[in-house]
């Protein structure tokens, strides 16, 4: 059952990642939003079945509701015609897929060090029926892990609030008629 | 496949489709009914009568135009279904489900009463209920904006663009609002938000301001006066519906409606109890084996959002419509920072009361 969900939103996501950059029916820039929509609901598909429901809401509601639709808005207000096909650049073809690349080679060893023998460690604990992995998608876990001090993240998760703070003023403070 | 029907019962996924089916079996007649009680009563505070005639089919029986919805249907269904020649046709076929879809799939989540014999009366009891019930009510605005961009014509293009803003903005007071009901239930289950109500008093008179701005913005998600001006008829000729016409038409009215539902149901939960009445255990403590007092409980909660309906259509004949600028200003600057001085205050009092 959960390996047959997970083919069908891996393949969903796939499929409609591709269809937002390489859709051969339409240049329409609207499809390509609505397709990179899809794939946002489909990998919050995928978040549920690794039991991220947290993640799985957050992800609609940030990116599905409010992020695509501020997208569909510029793009409808812009009102762009569709995009002439252009040639294939080979040099950002190269640097695309060196950048994949290594994205993938840090995914792969992260995954190989010490987070999978931590979520290996976690598979034996919850065989041995242990109660407190249950807890690792839970709301409340993800909270404290993120608020506690000591072991917790709090440093890292108050830099990056700095930061979306300060994109928020910068924002706020190009978009004003007449700058001071 | 299945030896005994016993067996068959057993099988959970058996129980959330017969719950599934019996939900919309309840709401989508409450759809049709709110339709015609929007029409009877904005027939009565404008001193009109209103559609009174239609009673059952083939006879002289009246029933004080209850057969109304019946007569919608049909003649919605057996109108031509026109497709007019300059719109996106894809996204023109697309938009009126899409507008639809998100109303019921909220329904999913919310209690809509105790118990039903060992059954909890909940279709899928989430733990993350209420960020969940945001996620889908924000997926509610593609249905309004792929209308207006489908149509490819100045109004419903209007109506779009308008609705699209309207409703992120609301989304977010909204989304703040309730805040301050989960930092004192401690915990985002739905379920839950009952529970702590059905132990103490409701929430409306816990977070009365909370409350307050949670109606306003369902006002504002659900595009009704005084917030419709993604079809505000006198500026836009309707907006983002202009160029549909017979069932696709009445899908985005549908859709509407449910929308009222799945927002009604929503504040009932929140804040007025759900399926809880302060008068007694009776109506406080879920129902274990009595099937009886489960129906009780899910009447008391259809009861509830009868109520809010009809709320929010007596405001709507009875308030003019706001202007967009006071729309966003009222939203962004007076809405978000009350409702973030809410979660303040609310934090400062659970923080003195605990310590």
């Amino acid at each position: 059952m959960e390996g047959t969900l997970f083919n069908i939103f891996a393949g969903l996501t796939v499929l409609s990642a591709l269809l937002v950059v390489a859709n051969p029916f339409s240049r329409n820039p609207v499809t390509s939003a609505l397709f990179l929509v899809t794939t946002m609901i489909s990998i919050s598909g995928l978040f549920v079945l690794l039991g991220a429901y947290f993640l799985a809401a957050v992800q609609i509601l940030v990116y599905a509701g409010a992020v695509m639709v501020l997208f569909l808005f510029v793009i409808m207000l812009l009102d762009l015609r569709e995009a002439a096909r252009r040639k294939l650049n080979l040099v950002s073809l190269a640097m695309g897929i060196m950048a994949v690349g290594a994205l993938f080679s840090v995914y792969k060893s992260s995954i190989e060090s010490k987070y999978g023998e931590a979520s290996q460690q976690q598979e034996v604990a919850a065989d041995t029926g242990q109660a407190e992995v249950k807890m690792v998608g839970s709301t409340r876990a993800l909270g404290q892990a993120l608020f506690s001090g000591d072991k917790g993240f709090i440093l890292p998760f108050e830099i990056v609030s700095i930061l979306l703070l300060v994109a928020m003023v910068g924002v706020i403070l190009l978009s004003r008629k007449e700058p001071r | 496949m299945f030896a005994t029907i016993t067996e068959l019962f057993a099988a959970p996924w058996v129980m959330t489709l017969l719950k599934v089916v019996a939900v919309f079996a309840v709401v989508m007649p409450m759809v049709a009914y709110s339709v015609v009680a929007e029409r009877r009563i904005s027939a009565w505070i404008q001193d009109r009568v209103g559609p009174n005639r239609v009673g059952i089919p083939f006879t002289n029986i009246k029933l004080l135009g209850l057969g109304q919805p019946l007569a919608d249907g049909l003649k919605s269904f057996v109108k031509e279904d026109f497709t007019p020649a300059h719109v996106r046709k894809v996204f023109y076929w697309m938009a009126p489900a899409v507008a639809m879809v998100p109303s019921f799939v909220v329904l999913a989540v919310l209690p809509f009463g105790s118990m039903l014999g060992k059954q909890k009366m909940v279709i899928a009891d989430l733990d993350v209920g209420i960020l969940f019930t945001f996620g889908i009510v924000s997926l509610g605005v593609y249905g309004v904006v792929l209308a207006g961009y489908a149509s490819n014509s100045k109004y419903p293009f209007l109506g779009g663009i308008r609705s699209s803003a309207q409703m992120i903005s609301y989304e977010i007071a909204m989304g703040m609002a309730v805040v301050p009901v989960f930092m004192l239930v401690g915990d985002l289950n739905l379920g839950a938000v009952i529970d702590y109500q059905a132990s103490g008093a409701w929430l409306v008179f816990k977070q009365p301001l909370a409350f307050a701005i949670f109606l306003i913005a369902i006002f504002a998600e659900t595009n009704r006066l005084p917030f419709d001006l993604p079809e505000s008829e006198t500026e836009l000729v309707a907006g983002y519906n202009t160029e549909y016409s017979s069932m696709r038409f009445a899908l985005f009215f549908m859709g509407e409606y449910a929308a009222m539902i799945a927002g009604s149901a929503l504040m009932v939960v929140l804040f007025f109890g759900g399926w809880t009445l302060p008068f007694g255990d009776f109506f406080n403590t879920p129902a274990q084996s009595s099937i009886g007092k489960g129906l009780v409980h899910i009447g008391v909660f259809i009861a509830k959002i009868a109520m809010f309906l009809g709320l929010m259509i007596w405001i709507r004949w009875m308030l003019p419509r706001f202007r967009y600028d006071q729309l966003m200003n009222i939203g962004w600057k007076r809405f978000l920072p009350a409702s973030l001085a809410n979660i303040i205050l609310t934090a400062i009092v659970l923080w003195v009361l605990h310590s």
